[in-house]
């Protein structure tokens, strides 16, 4: 046991917040809106005259009305009551690499030069934002060997959408008619679940014994009815799949494209890339490689690349440079159409952008180096823990993440990964399960990234194996955790019943009379 | 420090050798390289990645950044009349504030119990909008209004079991761009124009294309072109005749003054965030998707429902709805699919919400009524330019019609750019039967004077 590693006595802020709506006073104000003085009154009245009567409200929205420091304090109350990677270890969320979002980059982002502009001026008033868009996809040249780039999908499962939207017009511009997609297991549920949304047809591969997709099972799937495969590496094991390419060969002999889900690319920089491993499109999470901040669940960017003779296919307009300017390129006759309305989420980009260029080529590598490094360090210490076990043992080194098992502990305590995740609160961090389902049973996945010191790893490990003793020798305080958190034990069972459950606040007060009083 | 000595990152702790030799002793290796056997040398990158020198100091860094930032002029440095979907509202200092917060900034998929605020924070997100909307469901954002509305749809569908959807009225065509992705090869798209009088759903062309097939009749209100559509009820009624259903996509900052969807027969109800305290950002995004409280709906949302929940010592508690209805739950399973969307963007709105109250929105959409009737007041004082093209009432933006001056857009955008004005969108290839058009938009941030300089601009502009 690990008695160095001084563990805290932590309390989360407990604040009894009150929802929102039980705070307003009617008659404040939270803010004040520009007035339009009397001169406009006299010459066009009161506005609201004019509204046709069927289409006009007479009522007022029934918003809580609160001063603004009353606002504020709220607000901050609630902060207090979250967790932010900026506040723990905050490696449990595997496959989500929760590093370091460096404080520098925000000036950039809040600054109104990149806040306040308008996706409608002129290409001459917002070059500077063109710019960083065009040479963040320079840096992507680099960084994974292809050759065009959109920023426009959202976040990680959009990248996959427009992948799946890119792959549709192309055999639509091919007249092949196409529809099936085949992914793997340890793939992010986005890759099964975002073809279905283009038509597609999903397989979806087992894992073989050694943790991998299972070669004869792909080789049986595959056809010329194979669009495209879907494919992360490593998956959320950690174990990268050295025979990649034979399966990108074989794929590409059907004429089936090979798509590359990078969300999470936190081992690779520098080292290995979607185009040596044969891929025509790949997608790179901003926010979780490139430490754009994953701001509660988004805004975020899934960064699309994709091989030159793919280009036309993409999403438009893409940027492109001409001497010395920049400009949007919608003349895309072929394009899958758009995902998201205007460009891309320009904070995202921005901060990537400025990571990539304070790290330099080096400084990547560096990152994922680390990143591999802490994440065998943090292996072999977890591995030491009793009822810790891994899938797929004898692959013994890992790239940027494990994924681990209680299924010991459980056999042989009762207590399993969901009693660790609650308990873990106690100690001011976070865990993760992992994607349903469990095939590994009672898992979880550890991901510590390159932004975490040995001491902070230490720290997390230390707590593990805390954990792990009180469930073999001290369970009450399992069972009852979390016992310093912002709430105690949540009863799911309202969540699944229509009577019960409630979305909204006016959604409580129709169903409930006083604390879930059902009326 | 000698120049050749290794660069120890911040960002990186463990990029000290000391601690590297440690750690590798640790796990029992001699390199980080013995740790990559996986990787065969045929998949290695060739050399190293040629990236420009990095900034290694903030710095550096800011020396960098700062004058490609000075590239761009915001609209804080000129005067803008740019709307078409992304719009330049006041943003309360506090919503800044409290998202810039590394507590919800840097969050991301924390327990309810760790995370107990960001569940809370969404949760009263849902229930303003709910108030906003008069609905009694509301989900965790999408990723921008495009995609509710491409997801309302295929809801729609789901829920009807029927596979076509009609588009009606004058429809942003980027937004348009969207939905197509969204419902390409699982549905089919008709579509039906606006009244060239009125500006509104051309009723007649969508009884004719209104049948049996039909999931959904969807209407942006107010319609790209800027109406305010007041057929909603008539619509809601011939959809529901037809056993559709209603699909409105509706400006939330209207809403102070707007009857909201459901009142009038809306059945799903979609839209932008952007306008609720989130700063453009070049087009940014967060979209809401609001229904009622009806379980056979809720089922069909492939996004994520925060509900309050009790806990065993009598707290708020929170979770999620249907777990097993999402993406993450059930993967190929799965209604359409959930993931990391713009929940930040969720928190200020609900910030916004909560800071404007009733009295700021509804006064928030009596002064962009005002102004911009006093705009098109104004305006309509030029010779050759026409602001009456539709003989409806509009909201925030408008059509300025300069067909009579023989002048382009395009001429007097460049014109107006040279004046420190951003021009209302160019929407002459958008829709060629107007002519040369502009969209304007008026909203609470330009003032009574900026109207009267806008105007002056342009008499400038046709002498």
């Amino acid at each position: 046991m690990d008695m160095k590693t001084k563990l805290r006595r932590f309390h989360q802020a407990s604040w009894d917040e009150p929802i929102i709506f039980e705070l307003s006073e009617p008659g404040q104000r939270g803010v004040l809106i520009p007035r339009v003085g009397s001169k406009v009154k006299d010459e066009v009245g009161d506005g609201i005259s004019e509204i046709p009567s069927c289409v006009r409200r007479t009522d007022l929205p029934d918003l809580p009305e609160m001063g603004q420091f009353q606002v504020l304090r709220h607000f901050n109350h609630l902060a207090q009551e979250n967790l932010g990677a900026d506040y723990n270890v905050d490696i449990g969320q595997g496959t989500c690499t929760m590093k370091y979002s460096p404080k520098v980059n925000e000036a950039f982002v809040s600054n109104h030069k990149m806040a306040d502009i308008h996706p409608c001026q002129e290409e001459s008033t917002v070059q500077g934002a063109l710019e960083i868009m065009y040479r963040l996809g320079e840096c992507f040249r680099e960084i994974c060997g292809l050759d065009c780039f959109s920023l426009q999908p959202g976040g990680g499962s959009h990248g996959a959408l427009a992948m799946a939207s890119v792959v549709r017009a192309y055999f639509k511009g091919k007249g092949e008619d196409r529809d099936e997609v085949i992914t793997t297991f340890f793939s992010h549920p986005a890759d099964a679940a975002v073809p279905i949304v283009k038509g597609f047809k999903v397989v979806v591969l087992p894992p073989d014994e050694e943790g991998l997709p299972d070669l004869e099972a792909f080789k049986a799937a595959l056809s010329e009815r194979t669009a495209a495969i879907f494919f992360t590496n490593p998956e959320d094991t950690g174990i990268y799949n050295s025979r990649i390419r034979e399966f990108t060969g074989l794929a590409r002999s059907v004429g089936a494209l090979c798509c590359y889900d990078q969300a999470n690319a936190n081992g690779l920089l520098g080292i290995a890339r979607a185009k040596e491993a044969d891929f025509d499109l790949s997608f790179f999470n901003l926010h979780k490689t490139f430490s754009s901040p994953h701001g509660c669940g988004g805004p975020a960017t899934g960064l699309v690349a994709a091989r030159e003779y793919l280009r036309d296919y993409l999403p438009a307009p893409l940027v492109i440079k001409t001497g010395n300017s920049y400009s949007l390129d919608w003349d895309l006759p072929k394009s899958c159409g758009k995902v998201k309305s205007f460009y891309g989420t320009l904070p995202a980009i921005v901060r990537a952008y400025a990571w990539i260029r304070t790290l330099g080529a080096d400084g990547l590598k560096e990152a994922s180096m680390v990143a591999v490094l802490n994440n065998n360090y943090v292996m072999k210490k977890l591995l030491a823990i009793k009822g810790c076990s891994m899938a797929y043992p004898h692959h013994r080194a890992r790239v940027e993440q494990v994924r681990y098992s209680w299924e010991r502990m459980k056999e042989e305590t009762g207590f399993g990964t969901g009693d660790v995740q609650r308990r873990i609160a106690d100690f001011g961090t976070h865990y993760w399960s992992s994607h349903e389902p469990w095939v590994i049973p009672e898992p979880f996945t550890i991901e510590p990234c390159e932004s975490y010191s040995k001491a902070d790893l230490d720290e997390y490990c230390a707590i593990l194996e805390r954990i792990s003793y009180e469930c073999y020798n001290e369970p009450e305080i399992v069972k009852s955790a979390p016992n310093s958190s912002t709430i105690h034990h949540v009863d799911h069972d309202v969540l699944d019943d229509p009577e019960r459950w409630a979305i909204t606040w006016r959604s409580y007060r129709k169903k409930y009379d006083g604390y879930f009083k059902k009326k | 420090m000698c120049c050749n000595d290794k660069i120890v990152y911040p960002y990186i702790p463990n990029s000290s050798p000391k601690t590297q030799r440690e750690m590798l002793d640790f796990i029992g290796v001699e390199s980080i390289e013995d740790l990559l056997v996986d990787i065969p040398q045929e998949l290695r990158i060739n050399g190293d990645m040629d990236l420009p020198d990095p900034c290694l100091s903030e710095a550096e860094l800011y020396r960098h950044m700062i004058p490609i930032l000075e590239k761009n002029t915001s609209v804080r440095e000129a005067i803008s009349f740019l709307g078409a979907g992304c719009y330049d509202h006041q943003v309360p200092a506090i919503v800044d504030e409290i998202i810039s917060s590394g507590e919800f900034l840097t969050a991301y998929a924390g327990e309810p119990y760790e995370d107990h605020g960001r569940f809370q924070a969404l949760f009263e997100y849902q229930s303003m909008m709910a108030e906003l909307l008069d609905v009694d469901v509301c989900n965790v954002p999408t990723y921008d209004g495009a995609q509710a509305a491409g997801t309302a749809l295929r809801m729609a569908s789901r829920i009807v079991g029927r596979g076509s959807v009609i588009l009606a009225g004058a429809i942003n065509p980027d937004r348009k761009k969207v939905i197509e992705t969204y419902l390409d090869s699982v549905l089919s798209i008709r579509t039906v124009g606006y009244d060239s009088e009125t500006g509104l759903v051309d009723m007649e062309g969508l009884r004719q294309k209104l049948d049996k097939d039909v999931a959904a009749v969807y209407v942006e209100n107010p319609s790209y072109l800027g109406s305010i559509e007041t057929q909603g009820r008539f619509i809601a009624d011939m959809s529901h005749e037809a056993g559709s259903l209603f699909v409105v996509f509706v400006d939330p900052s209207s809403l102070g003054v707007l009857q909201p969807p459901s009142r009038y027969g809306a059945d799903i109800t979609c839209g932008d965030i952007q306008p609720l305290g989130i700063h453009m950002h070049y087009g940014a995004g967060g979209g809401f998707i609001a229904t009622s409280d009806d379980p056979a709906i809720v089922e069909e949302y492939p996004s994520r429902l925060f509900s309050l929940a009790p806990t065993s010592h009598g707290e708020w508690g929170f979770g999620d709805v249907l777990w097993e209805r999402t993406s993450f739950a059930n993967r190929d399973n799965a209604k359409e699919f959930v993931g990391t969307h713009a929940a930040l963007w969720g928190i200020a709105a609900g910030v916004y919400l909560a800071t404007m109250g009733p009295k700021g929105m509804e006064e928030l959409g009596r002064g962009i009524m005002q102004r911009s009737l006093y705009a098109k007041r104004l305006l309509s004082s030029l010779p050759g330019v026409k602001v009456d093209r539709f003989k409806s009432i509009s909201f925030k933006e408008f059509i300025v019609d300069i067909n009579a001056t023989g002048k382009t857009i395009k001429e007097l955008n460049g014109y107006l750019l040279e004046k420190g004005i951003f021009g209302g969108k160019d929407i002459s290839s958008e829709f060629p039967e107007l002519g040369q058009a502009a969209l304007y938009c008026v909203t609470e941030m330009v003032s009574p004077e900026d109207i009267e300089t806008l105007v002056e601009a342009i008499r400038g502009f046709l002498a």
